[in-house]
């Protein structure tokens, strides 16, 4: 019992950094201009042919995100997990140089590589390749394949030899021995892995407002504008706070779904 | 060994006073920021929390400032006057010194937000042309809170390489012969104007279903955007990336001396006439300082020097008088009376800006959806 000791700190943290701010946004939301009101709140609630469509085609975005992701980092986690651990730690090192890296000056990058160096390649400076839905993809799914490929890579690695060999001994051919033996173990990896991929992809905004030369709306580039526009004396805002919640009540459905689905706390790879 | 490494290091360093050296030759060409009048600033010292808008000063002026008075000048960016109003507002606000446009103004004088400018401390704003604060009066009656900084239009910027129809009218924004070639403008006044301007409407309109039409028409319009931008319109079209765009006249200046083949013009529709005026919000603790600067910028010689650098038009008759023909004549830099007739000052719209942002936030909203 004397450990709980060594929890306080993280209890501090938690009331500090994620108790208060909660609360400041429910405040904000249901406040404008010192008043208490719940018109803002509900007028944005109710706002189905706006908000509602774009959060609706951001978790489209997210998903097609998280998918991509998966299917291309499972087979490179796997390869790497069935390498030696020297060479496979080299190789999953040269994937996360990448990330050493500031995200927007990435994601800057890849606006230059798209607007003015791919067209300048293929010899037709004036065609773009920004600002539609395939670009932004291809940057989301860039800047997020990292986060698939540790849990996936951590969880793969740590799967006991023994029972691959076992299921062969059995006389279970590779195909199967993966679906009936390797797929299932790595469930945890999986789910982590989507998690750390579907969270921040449903909240970004410096990708579509860069990528998408400010034409691809997602759900964070409406939070980011409701800031801007603030109007009132003392600065409303309302929709901004209200849009927020709405968001966080999706993270927190789609992390409890995901804890659902990975009941096996005890292996690894579990992050949130 | 050693020896290599010695010689090595020689020749670097020999490379480095080289560039040193030339460094040196190149800023003999440079320009002259000397005091007009001679003036002689006073130790002030303490800090100077300045909030600009982006590439929106000569920074050389900041590094005199500076060197003159003593005083430490903290220089934020700003994209957009909303953003602006809102860091204003914030309790913790800490600018000594901003530079909102015209509609913004009058919303700040009528909240009760700006320090009233002490003009005996300001001699330099005898330079300010008389026109300009026949305008600026109408946002900021007799100029007590504010000084005009820049002005300008607003209008298209195209290329003529691209566009070989004649371009005087907003309606070129809505055709599809140049569908992906197209940028608007990202600020709700701005963008909702010229849908309001090529409607007929008045840009100060408070009038809910020429908003609502105006906003139809912006919807209309998103299949053929390149993008909706600010700051970085002016690169894409330097770069030929795009065709049309709507643009502020400092930034159509700014690109047109890039890039040859680019033109700008102001709309047969009438368009927006703006100004960015420097003021002191009430959070400003500095104040002598603030004054100080308010004195500097309007020097005759340095305003020159800063409107030839930002590009924007200056509304200081001094400085108006230094510079070449080249920007007197310029109708983009200077517009002639007919194209000013022509346009019109921004003004705050009270509670009505919540249609103009609602119709914004749905206008955003289809975007890519």
């Amino acid at each position: 019992m004397k450990r709980k000791v060594f929890a306080y700190p993280y209890i501090v943290w938690m009331i500090l950094f994620i108790v208060v701010p909660m609360f400041f946004i429910f405040y904000y939301a249901v406040n404008v201009g010192g008043q208490f009101t719940l018109t803002k709140f509900w007028s944005t609630l109710t706002d189905v042919k706006n908000n509602w469509l774009v959060l609706w085609n951001s978790i489209v975005i997210a998903l097609k995100t998280t998918a991509i992701c998966l299917i291309i980092a499972y087979p490179i986690a796997y390869i790497l997990s069935n390498m030696k651990k020297s060479v496979a730690g080299f190789i999953s090192l040269l994937f996360f140089v990448p990330m050493w890296m500031n995200f927007i000056l990435r994601t800057y990058s890849w606006y230059a590589i798209l607007e003015y160096f791919i067209p300048g390649l293929i010899g037709k400076p004036e065609v773009s390749f920004t600002g539609t839905e395939f670009s932004v993809l291809l940057v989301l799914v860039y800047d997020f394949l990292p986060f698939m490929i540790l849990p996936l890579y951590n969880t793969l690695s740590k799967i006991d030899k023994s029972l691959i060999e076992a299921s062969r001994d059995l006389g279970a051919n590779p195909v199967k021995t993966f679906f009936r033996v390797v797929l299932p173990l790595s469930v945890p990896g999986i789910v982590s892995g989507i998690t750390m991929v579907f969270v921040p992809a449903i909240t970004t905004f410096t990708v579509p407002f860069i990528i998408g030369n400010g034409v691809f709306t997602l759900y964070g580039s409406k939070i980011d504008e409701a800031f801007h526009q603030a109007t009132g004396v003392v600065g409303d805002y309302a929709v901004g706070s209200t849009l927020s919640i709405i968001l966080v009540i999706c993270v927190l459905i789609s992390t409890l779904i995901m804890n659902y689905f990975d009941k096996d706390k005890e292996s690894g790879g579990q992050v949130l | 060994m050693k020896k290599l490494v010695s010689l090595v290091l020689a020749l670097a360093m020999a490379l480095l006073c080289t560039a040193a050296f030339t460094g040196c030759k190149g800023s003999e060409e440079e320009a002259d920021y000397s005091f007009a009048d001679g003036d002689q600033y006073e130790y002030i010292g303490g800090e100077l929390n300045i909030l600009n808008w982006g590439e929106y000063i000569d920074e050389e002026l900041i590094t005199i400032f500076e060197e003159e008075t003593g005083v430490k000048i903290n220089y934020a960016k700003m994209t957009s006057n909303e953003e602006m109003l809102m860091k204003l507002r914030s309790p913790d606000c800490i600018y000594d010194l901003c530079f909102p446009s015209d509609y913004i103004i009058e919303q700040l004088i009528a909240q009760d937000m700006l320090v009233e400018l002490d003009m005996s401390k300001i001699p330099n704003a005898k330079n300010i042309s008389e026109k300009m604060l026949g305008i600026t009066d109408s946002f900021d009656p007799g100029n007590k809170y504010s000084l005009p900084y820049m002005w300008g239009t607003v209008g298209i910027l195209y290329n003529t390489k691209m566009v070989d129809e004649e371009v005087d009218s907003w309606d070129i924004l809505w055709n599809e012969k140049y569908a992906g070639k197209i940028w608007q403008y990202d600020s709700v006044r701005d963008a909702i104007a010229v849908s309001l301007l090529r409607l007929g409407y008045d840009i100060n309109t408070r009038n809910a279903d020429e908003v609502n039409k105006a906003k139809e028409e912006l919807i209309k319009q998103i299949p053929l955007l390149k993008g909706c931008g600010t700051d970085n319109i002016k690169t894409s079209m330097q770069k030929n990336k795009a065709a049309l765009a709507v643009v502020y006249s400092g930034d159509a200046l700014e690109a047109m001396d890039k890039n040859p083949n680019l033109a700008y013009v102001v709309p047969k529709e009438g368009s927006n006439v703006w100004f960015d005026n420097v003021v002191i919000p009430k959070s400003a603790k500095n104040l002598e300082a603030a004054h100080a600067f308010i004195n500097f910028i309007n020097d005759a010689n340095l305003a020159a020097r800063n409107t030839e650098y930002i590009y924007y038009s200056t509304p200081n008759q001094g400085a108006l008088d230094r510079l070449d023909e080249a920007y007197i004549g310029d109708e983009a830099y200077n517009p002639s009376e007919e194209t000013l007739s022509r346009c019109s000052v921004f003004h705050d719209l009270g509670d009505f800006v919540d249609v103009f942002n609602s119709a914004w936030s749905e206008y955003k909203s289809k975007m890519g959806n």
